[in-house]
């Protein structure tokens, strides 16, 4: 192990910038970073102990203790729960005979939650040793871990054949489904490589390349929607000698996996993009920052990577153009939803824990080591190629006057077509829950956990800016769903699982309120729980970034939105309930000694 | 022009003069006005860990250690609202935690229960968590009693060793954080780098080993007047 790690330190140039390449690559050789480890790195990178626990704690996917030959990690999103998520994980225990977060004695196989792994539309989903194992049942699972202890290698798992597209292509090979239902300008496969780096760049100026932008009035498709062209032109007036381009393909909010499905149907249309920004701001480097779940595109996106370079698409003196030099290497998460939030995903790849940061300075000014950098979302960068290869009239006159263009959607839940839209900003919710095919629906999530739940009486609203501001997700609930028990609580224990703990009131009060939520849930509420959860929320506001300030979203927007579900769960006019549970509390005991609990 | 007080701004409604470059809590301080802080401490870099700081600009809530003041900003600081926000984020940290005060050294010398007082908390409106925590007494000159830590990380920030290392850093993440201290650094732990450990903490939950009490009660800074009286 001693010699493995070396030669990763060594791949890395001892960097301690690239310390989280350098984790990866320990935690999947040897299944975990234990102390023996930790010390072997820092020595080798020139940090403390301390320096490289904190970042390996941080994230999810590293693990101080041996993960088994085969680690498998269990997605527990909503999406995976409506499915089928409890019998799957119940099978997963008794099959191998352990409880989940564990490993066997004989260290074969590891059980692990994990939270949205990007597969809502096909759910229960699990990841084994990096590869995707999708619509799980409890059969399936049975054949799985017999497989497993028959001693089938991890591609020998797959029975059930490679997905659509590039899915199947011989440097991926994974069973997942796009489920493209709806294309529009970005995902029109109607699109010539390179045609807007060579044809169109050459005879722009940088200026007139951010002035297109501006024109096309095009803003970040990530969720906060800020203007793209005004993003660029900062960037490219700040004065440095180096400028970095990244794109956060950390795609984590439940319910969200376009980028997912961009990343292998339009991944040259991606770079591409990177590109134009890269001549827009006179960047020389970038990072495509993908989060870990979708490490089996790695091969994939590096061999095209390498064509660009081929094909002068990248590289030196790109497309004839002097002096325009660009490279762009893959950065890896490990698991973390705050490294979407950009300033924490630039801490990240400077291998750093993912804690969001001070702004300003923003990004702009100050960002990748402390250098000029654009971030900019999968979808962004794709929009920006079809703006210069259309221009910004064409691209105007998609979408309304304040949102213009397109969204690729990720739909998912209770519909008869979960999967990939494409649609024009201006689609009400209604549309949207016809369009997938769903009845019935009782709610839809609109942004993930941390935008709203939506109740029938608001399904005219529409997805823009200046009403329902989305990153994408969409998530449907029909009439047999219980909202507050599976979706509103699911959603508050992601946000305390991944909350970084950096602000005293992100990292304590969601708790705070998941205990109130579940002291309802327990039919122990009285009315003053839920005016105590409306105001005590507040303090979320005072967070450094929008994981925190919106954490406390699913329980706010399900009160003002479904107060009656809450309602039906408090004790009438009772003024004051402790939440305590005699019987419960001594419940253990009555047990041990044979006494009988006694039921109200 | 760089040393003079060039910029014009308000606190309040009051107008006062900040010297370019200087973040909204320092320039309130030079002009006696009193913003709370807990993670914040002079001469280490601003983390806005705490949030106890978090002043409203534009109707925008921001912490007063880490946002500079722009020409013309209007602070909102000492109003009913602010004063409730802050008061109760010392009442989370009372809960996260295990103060136990009666029977903590650092009484009397807490900045949590300094603010605690000022913003006259009596019982947190919160329930009690009551986590189990442990103290870490494996260090030859330092204990840890991580039930009295509220993660401001200013040891984190302060204390490093002559390579620039961290000795003290965050384990971990969300509600599970807490801090993790180098077991081989701390072993060699200066007596100087030791004392400022202790002296950044803002609570009592670096403390020294082979002394206490060395200031009686009733003597110790926030006795007889309550934080930020000074100002």
């Amino acid at each position: 192990m001693e010699e493995s790690i070396s030669s990763i330190l060594e791949g890395h140039h001892h960097d301690p910038t690239r310390l989280m390449d350098i984790l990866i690559d320990v935690q999947d050789e040897t299944g975990f970073i234990g102390d023996q480890a930790v010390a072997q790195i820092a020595d080798g990178v020139g940090l403390s102990v301390a320096d490289v626990e904190q970042t390996r704690s941080f994230y999810h996917f590293f693990s101080k203790k041996p993960t088994g030959k085969y680690a498998i990690y269990l997605n527990t999103s909503v999406n995976a729960c409506m499915m089928g998520h409890d019998a799957v994980a119940r099978t997963f225990e008794v099959e191998a005979g352990i409880p989940c977060n564990s490993v066997t004695r004989d260290g074969l196989i590891g059980l692990f939650d994990t939270s949205c792994i990007g597969m809502s539309d096909q759910e229960p989903a699990a990841i084994i040793n990096g590869k995707i194992f999708p619509n799980l049942t409890p059969f399936r699972v049975k054949e799985l871990i017999r497989d497993i202890r028959e001693g089938k290698s991890v591609d020998e798992l797959v029975v059930e054949g490679y997905g659509d597209g590039q899915n199947s292509n011989s440097d991926i090979r994974a069973v997942v489904n796009n489920n493209i239902r709806k294309i529009g300008p970005v995902l029109n496969p109607n699109y010539k490589p390179g045609e807007v780096i060579r044809k169109k760049l050459p005879e722009m100026t940088p200026q007139q390349v951010i002035d297109e932008m501006k024109r096309s009035n095009i803003r970040g498709r990530g969720g906060a929607g800020f203007p793209t062209g005004m993003k660029w032109e900062i960037c490219r007036q700040a004065e440095s000698d180096e400028k970095y381009i990244i794109c956060n393909a950390d795609e984590g909010e439940p319910g969200t996996f376009k980028d997912r499905v961009i990343l292998t149907e339009r991944p040259k249309l991606l770079l591409e993009g990177m590109v134009v920004a890269a001549y827009a701001t006179g960047a020389q480097k970038g990072i495509l920052y993908i989060r870990h779940e979708y490490k089996y595109l790695k091969t994939y996106l590096e061999k095209l990577i390498e064509g660009a370079h081929k094909r002068n698409l990248m590289g030196r003196d790109i497309a004839g153009i002097k002096g325009f030099d660009f490279d762009v290497r893959i950065q890896f998460g490990a698991g973390s939803y705050v490294c979407g939030e950009e300033s924490a995903l630039i801490e990240s790849a400077e291998g750093k824990r993912g804690e969001p940061r001070d702004k300003p300075p923003f990004p702009v000014e100050k960002g990748y080591l402390d250098k000029p950098t654009v971030v900019n979302n999968v979808e962004t960068f794709c929009s920006a190629v079809k703006v210069l290869l259309y221009g910004a009239e064409w691209y105007r006159s998609f979408g309304t006057t304040d949102s213009t263009g397109t969204k690729v959607l990720s739909i998912s839940g209770d519909c008869r077509y979960p999967g990939i839209y494409e649609v024009e900003w201006g689609f009400s919710v209604n549309d949207i829950c016809g369009m997938a095919g769903a009845e019935d629906v009782m709610a839809v999530q609109v942004g993930g956990p941390s935008g709203s739940l939506v109740s029938p009486s608001d399904f005219d609203r529409v997805l823009c800016y200046a009403d329902l501001s989305t990153g994408g997700s969409l998530i449907i609930f029909n009439h047999s769903r219980d909202l507050l028990q599976d979706v509103v609580l699911n959603f508050t224990s992601f946000f305390i699982e991944e909350s970084c703990g950096s602000c005293s009131t992100c990292r304590i009060m969601p708790v705070i309120l998941r205990d109130k939520l579940i002291k309802i849930l327990n039919a122990r509420g009285v009315k003053q729980d839920i005016t105590d959860m409306l105001s005590w929320a507040e303090v979320l506001k005072a967070s450094r970034c929008g994981l925190g300030q919106t954490a406390a979203n699913p329980i706010i927007t399900s009160i003002h939105n479904f107060r009656h579900l809450y309602d039906q769960k408090t004790r009438g006019e009772a003024r004051y309930d402790t939440g305590f549970d005699l019987n419960k509390a001594t419940q253990e005991a009555m047990m041990a000694t044979g006494k009988f609990v006694m039921s109200e | 022009m760089a040393n003079s007080n060039n910029l014009s701004f308000s606190i309040d409604g009051v107008t006062c003069l900040a010297r370019e470059g200087s973040t909204i809590l320092d320039a309130a301080r030079k002009n006696g006005v009193f913003i709370p802080t807990l993670c914040n401490l002079e001469g280490i870099p601003p983390k806005g860990a705490c949030r106890v700081c978090s002043v409203k600009v534009n109707g925008k809530l921001l912490t007063a250690c880490t946002t500079r003041i722009a020409q013309g900003m209007e602070v909102e600081n000492d109003t009913p609202g602010l004063n409730n926000l802050r008061k109760a984020i010392v009442e989370m940290l009372f809960v996260e935690g295990n103060h136990l005060c009666p029977s903590c050294e650092k009484s009397g010398d807490c900045e949590l229960q300094a603010l605690a007082y000022r913003y006259t908390m009596t019982v947190p409106r919160y329930p009690y968590f009551y986590p189990k925590r442990a103290v870490d007494a494996s260090h030859p000159k330092i204990v840890k009693d991580h039930n009295r830590c509220i993660l401001c990380k200013r040891c984190v920030r302060a204390v490093k060793d002559e390579k620039g290392r961290s000795i003290f850093v965050f384990l971990n993440r969300g509600f599970e954080t807490k801090i993790y201290i180098d077991p081989e650094l701390a072993g060699k732990l200066t007596d100087e780098l030791a004392r400022k450990a202790v002296e950044v903490c803002p609570v009592g939950a670096i403390m020294p080993r082979g002394e206490g009490f060395k200031t009686p009660i009733g003597k110790r800074k926030y006795d007889k007047a309550p934080i930020g009286s000074d100002l």
